[in-house]
């Protein structure tokens, strides 16, 4: 049955409206997460200044509701010299194609209501995986506006680099994702994690990383570089350039600066969390219930499926989420001389190779 | 492609192309042509070519024009001064302009109605602008063409490698 227009419309307007609102909500939640395991990492007690009646709440109190609020009523100080147009569009320009990217990201299979079928994902692309690339490529543009318009040199600094690293690595990720793209010969994200439902052997999850364990690695790599966190974090690097290109930002933008950093995390997760780990599928759990080895089923409606696999997606994706945290944390900054080398000259070639074996093995196993 | 949406996505496309060649400032100048080449993407989805407005996005948008804004940053450009122009190239100029807008537009009266789209003669076959169909174009029908511009850019790239090589005295 065909969906009628105002269905598919409202359809689209609700699910863009959850999915920006709980990347946000997520954004905020991994801002404490930052905060409180970096703490426990570095054996301090970290966050907890801030208290309703004396309840610190493990930080909860001063990352989710002092932190904000700082950011929210803080002068918004635009220094004298600046480039007025660019340096208020920086942070928007930044923050936009990150929250964007997610709409081609699926977080669930179907959702049946009455007749009508919708698709757990904000917008049903062709071009699917090209649409993130696209968008990941734009997000350079805050970065270097924003350095450049501040009039400060170390903001200049740090804009150059950050625009020179985003281009390098995003050569390593698009090698990655046409090597995935291969594997399941579709672009459309939702497809992929439709491929991943079945079960190799009957046990284990029939999922992208078993196949293409490389293109995992390039991609993690590649995808943390992107986001620009520590061990790639030349472009702010505190210790060298006060905080990079947003030095000259306080209040609100910086705050938008801030969350782009942790939007991108989330997408980086969603993006691994597709592409080699089954996405929102659930092992044994198809459309209609648990089907599992044996013989034995467990019918479950439509609704209970769909919500398992929301959840599923969402544990997978929280996942990613703390290991980029942990990695954080772990690792020092790199040199600007190993980051470059790291990305052109071991990735960039372990992504060809990788592609051009991926192309290879499809095609002996067309012919055989 | 409703008319409506047409002709603004035409204006506004023309309003920063404008935009890129009438601020004397090297920075606006790219990100006014960075606005244009966005514009022609949204052009091209509504024209069912989601493949190429994806290229057109990730490679000119996303990578040449980065390039562009990293080399005017590097070299610190600042606000160019008004030239003089004299006369004689002012006139150069519209010369060629008017010949070039001539020649596009005789282009489009000869394929008008010939090309697949809305308000056409030929109907948009199925599967029209995907990767598929393009990927397949591209290597059947335009492979020489596909394989010289691979040398072409062999060739950029070599050049480039040779540049870097080069011993500073």
């Amino acid at each position: 049955m065909v969906e009628p227009l105002w269905l598919i419309l409202s359809a689209a307007a609700i699910k863009a409206l959850i999915v920006t609102l709980m990347v946000l909500q997520l954004a905020g939640s991994l801002g404490w997460v930052e905060r409180k395991a970096s703490a426990l990492i570095q054996d301090r007690i970290g966050a907890n200044r801030a208290g309703i009646f004396g309840f610190t709440g493990l930080g909860l109190v001063n990352t989710l509701m002092a932190d904000p609020l700082k950011f929210l009523t803080k002068e918004d100080v635009i220094p004298g010299n600046v480039d007025h147009l660019f340096h208020t569009l920086a942070p928007c320009i930044h923050l936009f194609p990150a929250l964007v990217t997610f709409a081609v990201i699926p977080f669930g299979d179907v959702l049946l209501i009455g007749d009508y079928t919708i698709n757990l994902q904000v917008a049903p692309l062709n071009i699917g995986i090209l649409f993130v690339l696209a968008m990941v490529s734009l997000g350079v543009y805050g970065v270097v506006l924003g350095g450049w318009a501040s009039n400060n040199r170390w903001s200049l600094l740090g804009g150059i680099r950050g625009s020179a690293q985003m281009i390098s690595y995003e050569l390593a990720m698009g090698l990655a994702v046409v090597a995935m793209i291969m594997t399941y010969g579709t672009l459309d994200l939702q497809q992929m994690a439709r491929a991943q439902g079945g079960m190799i052997l009957g046990f284990i999850p029939d999922w992208g990383i078993c196949y293409q364990p490389i293109a995992f690695l390039i991609f993690l790599c590649a995808g943390i570089a992107e986001s620009k966190r520590v061990p790639f974090d030349l472009p702010e690097s505190e210790s060298e350039l006060v905080s990079g290109f947003f030095t000259e930002y306080s209040g609100t933008k910086h705050l938008m600066f801030f969350m782009t950093d942790f939007v991108e995390v989330i997408i980086v997760a969603g993006l691994i969390t597709t592409l080699f780990f089954g996405g929102w599928q659930v092992p044994y759990l198809a459309r209609d219930g648990f089907h599992f080895p044996g013989g034995a089923t467990l019918l479950l409606p439509n609704l209970v499926v769909a919500i398992l696999q929301i959840v599923a997606f969402s544990v997978k994706l929280l996942f990613f989420c703390w290991l980029q945290i942990m990695i954080r944390w772990t690792l020092p900054r790199f040199r600007y001389d190993q980051l470059m080398r790291l990305g052109w000259i071991t990735l960039l070639p372990l992504g060809f190779l990788n592609a051009i074996a991926t192309a290879v093995v499809i095609l002996a196993w067309a012919q055989h | 492609m409703s008319y409506p949406l047409f002709f603004v996505l035409a204006a506004l496309s023309i309003i920063s192309a404008a935009g890129v060649v009438l601020t004397r400032h090297p920075v606006r100048s790219a990100m006014c042509l960075v606005v244009t080449l966005f514009l022609l993407a949204v052009v091209f989805v509504f024209l069912d070519a989601d493949f190429v407005a994806a290229l057109q996005v990730v490679v000119y948008a996303g990578a040449i024009l980065v390039v562009f804004l990293f080399v005017i940053m590097l070299l610190n450009l600042e606000r160019d001064e008004p030239e003089t122009h004299s006369q004689r190239r002012t006139f150069t100029g519209l010369t060629v302009t008017c010949l070039l807008a001539l020649a596009l537009l005789y282009l489009l009266r000869q394929s008008g109605t010939v090309l697949p789209g809305p308000g056409m003669n030929t109907a948009v076959p199925p599967g029209f602008g995907s990767i598929e169909a393009v990927g397949l174009r591209l290597f059947t029908h335009y492979l020489l063409q596909f394989e010289i511009t691979g040398l072409l850019m062999l060739a950029g790239v070599i050049g480039a490698v040779v540049l870097a090589k080069r011993k500073v005295s």
